[in-house]
């Protein structure tokens, strides 16, 4: 119990900083913008109660918010990932029962389980996000765009990060 | 009424949801409206000093064109004391009403649909809300918020953002709005039809709203057709300012801005 609230802890700094020292300076063709810290939400211990996570998506929104000049957007699109993540993951992977050592990961639930619960997530909260800050009808197609190109970097660098990180442990 | 609780207890982490999200949805509202007062929160001392101590490891890697950008604006200034000493005896007395106050730019984004840029200069060095912010190139902003030791200021990237400007070579007025997602270029607006306006022409600002000084850079005319029908033509213009790669500007103080808007008040209210 305690080693997981360190590790996500640890978890958050390092995407947090991540996030608004890196990644919300990068622009990939002028308009690719990667949001990793969504990563956070995604791997939470399965018996995270569902309260803990909709405030742990509040905080994280809120924290990223204040660092990247917005206020509400992204508290908006984490909380929407915090609220939908539980259901995406009785869909995905039903067969996962919570327990001690289980993780969500590749070398867990598989590869096609994990792209197909990430990259549904991370599609949601990026299109939520670019619409949201965006705020107007004109740029429909553009935004549609710069969201989906986003969200796919987004999966991709989630995706390294797994094998980075959990290729080594058993 | 016990239907009413049992109903909510039932379903508390969907009505969780919703409040958390109705708070977003409040935060975000209010940040439309009133920006300036919201934003001053990110301009506090802490997201600052992070930001700083970032932004003074990553100008080490931009130390050589910094300094190339340096060395071109001192060439430029050189350039212009000779004119003026070349002029010496005809020239008028040059104002003084504006002062510059250089500044940092300590964190910038481009690629947003509202952006922001912070500096590292405050409430301490004279900045005060709205005032221009210019660059070397051309026309950056205007201040929204400011602290002890920083601002915010809102870009000309930026949806609300509308400046005076005129061409140069005929002095017509029309406006510069910026709304098309591409940080080089931004729309001339409101260019009356019967203006020969070409590709290639300057526009700088007019002085007329009172917030920038006359005759800052702004950019030149890329693209412009005419619409037959309109009374009222626009073009495409492209920055002369590379907001991607801003590091140093200036904060214009106008000594006798209080003065001004006092008069404009006076006329106003009569």
């Amino acid at each position: 119990m305690t080693r997981h609230i360190i590790i996500n802890l640890f978890r958050f700094i390092i995407l947090v900083l991540l996030q608004i020292f890196v990644f919300n300076h990068f622009q990939l063709m002028g308009f690719i913008n990667p949001y990793v810290y969504i990563l956070f939400i995604l791997l939470l211990p399965l018996e995270t109660p569902r309260w803990l996570l909709l405030f742990l998506g509040f905080i994280l929104g809120y924290v990223i918010d204040y660092f990247s000049h917005s206020i509400g957007i992204n508290i908006f699109s984490t909380v929407l990932v915090a609220y939908l993540r539980p259901v995406f993951i009785q869909y995905v992977i039903p067969k996962l029962e919570p327990g001690p050592d289980v993780s969500i990961s590749i070398k867990q639930i598989g590869f096609n389980s994990f792209l197909t619960y990430t990259g549904i997530l991370v599609f949601i909260h990026h299109i939520t996000l670019f619409y949201l800050e965006i705020f107007r009808i004109s740029y429909f197609f553009t935004t549609l765009k710069n969201a989906i190109l986003s969200s796919i970097f987004t999966i991709i660098l989630i995706l390294i990060s797994q094998y980075l990180f959990y290729s080594r442990k058993k | 009424m016990r239907y009413l609780f049992a109903f909510l207890r039932k379903n508390n982490i969907f009505f969780l949801f919703l409040f958390l999200e109705i708070i977003a949805i409040v935060l975000m509202t209010k940040n439309r409206t009133f920006t300036g007062s919201v934003i001053l929160n990110s301009t506090s001392q802490f997201s600052g000093s992070l930001n700083k101590s970032y932004s003074g490891i990553i100008d080490y890697f931009d130390l050589k064109k910094t300094n190339d950008l340096l060395v071109q604006e001192n060439a430029y200034l050189k350039n212009s004391i000779i004119q003026i000493n070349n002029n010496y005896n005809t020239i008028i007395p040059p104002d003084t009403i504006y002062q510059y106050i250089v500044a940092k730019v300590i964190s910038n984004s481009v690629h947003k649909a509202d952006n922001y840029l912070m500096l590292d200069k405050g409430k301490r060095h004279g900045i005060k809300i709205d005032m221009p912010i210019i660059s070397d190139q051309g026309i950056v902003g205007s201040v929204v918020a400011v602290s002890e030791n920083f601002c915010s200021v809102m870009s000309v990237l930026h949806k609300d953002s509308k400046i005076s400007a005129k061409i140069k070579k005929s002095n017509q007025l029309a406006n510069i709005l910026w709304d098309n997602m591409d940080y080089q270029r931004g729309t001339l607006a409101d260019i009356p039809s019967h203006i020969d306006l070409r590709v290639g022409d300057t526009i700088i600002s007019s002085g007329h709203s009172l917030i920038y000084p006359e005759g800052i850079m702004i950019g030149i005319v890329e693209n412009y057709n005419t619409r037959t029908g309109s009374s009222l033509n626009s073009a495409v213009i492209k920055f002369s300012t590379d907001f991607n790669s801003l590091k140093y500007v200036y904060a214009v103080q106008n000594s006798r801005l209080e003065e001004m808007l006092l008069l404009k008040e006076e006329v106003e209210n009569d």
